[in-house]
């Protein structure tokens, strides 16, 4: 747990609230507020790969990271071929008296789309093919710019619709879902897992690093222009 | 790293120094600002009427939780009669075929999951009214825990999702959503939102 300390003009309880905001407003840049209570804490400068957790409710103030604008570039680009995988490549195979069936990722959000199931088919849409297809795509578009050192135009939409988007995307859920699904027919069929389980799997962990973990840390990343 | 002067003392409120934090990129501004100067975002010093939408979302979650639980889920017909299954239905039928590992992963992600967030947002709302300072940092502790742990329960409707996929021989097997699976989608989507519509701020608002 890291404490950054605080500057003397507002640990100091005598000087007067007008004086402590023009102090507090002329270094707004050297402040970090934590989100969940809203406790002040003086920014000090931090190695890339340490944390700072907040002294009062233990939420993470900054998050670092080892990873260079590049390597989180990189990253982008295999989940990207992953994600391609994923939707094309079967996740688990079936046979039954001789017959086959196969399902990608793709095709069992499509096989939520009847009738009144339509209202999950477009949820699991959303939280398996688009939120990860928009991450992905936001992120190259960012990352290739910003390795470029230069600054893409839309970062900051961009960049805001990631932060949006963090708790919709559950791609490492269909992981543990095609697990589950195997077990249960295995009882009853020949079920095998497919190319798209395993590309499934890289790809909930890649998405985890460069999507989940921290945007707010991108925003460091970002040339001024 | 060293503590801080007086680290005993509560350290200042962002409310108090008359700053805001943005709630999208963390840069922090002047209390008087209305939108962030680096994302653009508009800037809230609380997530608005934050205890009248977390009771709404919660109240109408705990309502579609009956018929999600009573309706079933899933119709699945392979190699013999057919039959539906509710969610409990299907936890018990992995339980009698062995597989209690199966059946106790898909208790905790559709009963254990929902139930607990029921508990902990109820919890963290009444708290909230009665502005205690009662258990402070293991009530923020336990927001942070069901705010991440929500969307695991969507675990079910994939695992209907991928079967009804699947099972597509007519004569051999065929699966098939039921509207169950509907509803529960449904409260795991509504408890997400009621998680992000809390603000974990009022767990310090009492000032004692």
């Amino acid at each position: 747990m890291s404490e950054k300390r605080l500057p003397p003009t507002m640990s100091d309880p005598h000087v007067k609230a007008d004086d402590q905001r023009k102090a507090v407003a002329a270094q707004l840049h050297t402040l970090i507020v934590c989100e969940q209570c809203d406790a002040v804490f003086s920014r000090l400068s931090f190695a890339p790969d340490e944390s700072a957790f907040c002294r009062q409710c233990g939420a993470v103030l900054y998050r670092g990271s080892r990873l260079t604008t590049r390597d989180l570039l990189a990253l982008t680009f295999a989940a990207a071929i992953l994600f391609i995988v994923a939707n094309v490549a079967p996740a688990i195979r079936i046979t039954v008296s001789g017959m086959h069936n196969e399902v990608t990722l793709w095709e069992a959000v499509a096989a939520l789309w009847h009738g009144y199931a339509v209202v999950m088919g477009v949820l699991a849409g959303i939280a398996l093919i688009a939120v990860p297809a928009l991450q992905i795509a936001l992120l190259l578009w960012i990352l290739g710019f910003a390795a470029l050192d230069r600054r893409a135009p839309g970062a900051a939409m961009g960049l805001r619709l990631l932060h949006a988007m963090r708790p919709w995307s559950m791609i490492e859920v269909f992981m543990l879902g095609v697990l589950v699904a195997i077990v249960k027919l295995s009882a009853l069929l020949h079920v095998v897992p497919g190319p798209g389980t395993y590309a499934t799997m890289a790809l909930a962990i890649l998405l985890a690093i460069i999507a989940k973990r921290d945007v707010r840390s991108l925003w460091n990343r970002l040339p001024a222009h | 790293m060293e503590p801080a002067a007086g680290a005993l003392t509560n350290p200042p409120r962002a409310s108090s120094l008359g700053i805001v934090a943005c709630g999208v990129c963390g840069s922090v501004q002047p209390a008087d600002a209305t939108a962030c100067t680096r994302c653009g975002a508009p800037l809230r010093r609380q997530k608005r009427d934050s205890l009248a939408r977390t009771w709404a979302l919660l109240i109408a979650a705990l309502i579609f939780y009956v018929p999600a639980n009573a309706l079933p889920v899933m119709y699945t017909k392979v190699l013999g009669p057919g039959g539906e299954s509710t969610i409990l239905e299907g936890i018990v039928e992995f339980w009698k075929s062995g597989s209690w590992d199966i059946a106790t992963l898909i208790f905790v992600a559709s009963v254990g999951v929902p139930v607990t967030k029921f508990l902990v947002i109820g919890t963290l709302l009444l708290a909230a009214h009665r502005r205690t300072t009662w258990a402070r940092p293991q009530r923020a502790r336990l927001y942070r825990f069901v705010e991440a742990i929500g969307y695991w329960s969507m675990l079910d409707v994939i695992v209907v999702a991928l079967v009804s996929a699947l099972l597509h021989f007519r004569a051999l097997g065929t699966a098939e959503p039921r509207l169950g699976i509907v509803f529960f989608g449904l409260v795991v989507v509504l408890m997400m939102l009621a998680a992000a519509s809390f603000d974990a701020r009022l767990i310090w608002s009492a000032d004692t």
